[in-house]
């Protein structure tokens, strides 16, 4: 599955790097602590957090992900999407809070 | 053998002798805005080496942890890369506050970071203990008001 059936499946906003939306996506990591989503996701892995700093490009970046989905209508600060495009990381935005949006996710991936 | 003023110092080895890349990187104290970026360069060098994945995994962890550290509580700092047919080292310094409790450090859960980096989604205590599990060796001393040093060595099978 790619980012862009995940955004159509779930109505997410798009706010950087939309060249990139086939990125291939093999799993998902919830979490807002930097150390842990280092520590514990996976390449192509979606990441889903609340953190909106611009060290979550870095993050997603080092861990080759897939994208990152902010969750509860979070907007990204302006130099996070400046650094997403730079590094062609898909930052994408739900309303929805973390636990739904992760089953949600979780559901489309094991189909 | 930390001489704190000379921060490009490796720690010689024997396996170090007979290397297949070195290289230092610069990491400066305080600047959020690029933090990472580093370890992103290193694992790409990584990658390039053609090392097996999960050695490449553990040394991106180990990096990134490294690299914010410095830019969380020291000054300056320097991260210096070995790679050699059978490991992958990291010696990195820095000159700054030093940590005055070692065991206490190296606890999960346990941090000074302030309220500013804490929002960032640092600070959560798990970052020394995180390099500690991604490493084979892993030796930290330091001096308060000085600074740190770190050994890290990644064997690769
Ligand atoms: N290079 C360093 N210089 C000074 N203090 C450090 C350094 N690295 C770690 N520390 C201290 O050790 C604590 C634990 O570090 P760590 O496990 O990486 O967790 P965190 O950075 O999330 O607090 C830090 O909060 C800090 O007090
Ligand atoms: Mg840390």
């Amino acid at each position: 599955m790619n980012v862009e059936t995940i955004i159509k499946e779930l109505n997410l906003k798009v706010r950087s790097a939309s060249d990139k939306l086939n990125n291939n996506v093999t799993g998902g990591y919830t979490g807002d602590l930097l150390s842990d989503v280092i520590a514990n996701s996976h390449e192509g892995d979606i990441w889903i957090t609340r953190q909106v700093h611009q060290n979550i490009v870095a993050v997603a970046s080092l861990k080759e992900h897939a994208g990152i989905i902010l969750t509860n209508s979070c907007e990204p600060t302006g130099e996070t999407l400046e650094k997403a495009n730079q590094e062609k990381i898909p930052v994408m935005i739900s309303d929805l809070p973390a636990f739904e949006l992760t089953g949600k996710i979780y559901n489309l991936l094991v189909k | 053998m930390v001489v704190w003023n000379k921060l490009k110092i490796t720690v010689h080895t024997a396996e170090t002798e007979n290397y297949l890349y070195k290289n230092s990187f610069d990491v400066e104290g305080g600047n959020f805005n690029n933090a990472g970026a580093i370890s992103t360069q290193v694992k790409s060098i990584l990658k390039n080496i053609g090392l097996p994945n999960n050695v490449i995994r553990k040394a991106a962890i180990a990096c990134y942890e490294s690299e914010i550290n410095i830019v969380s509580y020291a000054r300056q700092g320097v991260i210096n890369l070995i790679v050699t047919p059978k490991t992958v080292e990291f010696d990195i310094a820095d000159e700054g506050p030093g940590i005055p409790d070692i065991e206490l450090a190296m606890e999960q859960g346990y941090s000074t970071a302030d309220r500013q980096i804490r929002e960032m989604g640092f600070g959560a205590g798990m970052g020394l203990y995180n390099i500690k599990c991604s490493s084979d060796i892993f030796n930290l001393t330091s001096e308060v008001d000085k600074g740190t040093f770190l050994k890290i060595i990644i064997n690769i099978p």
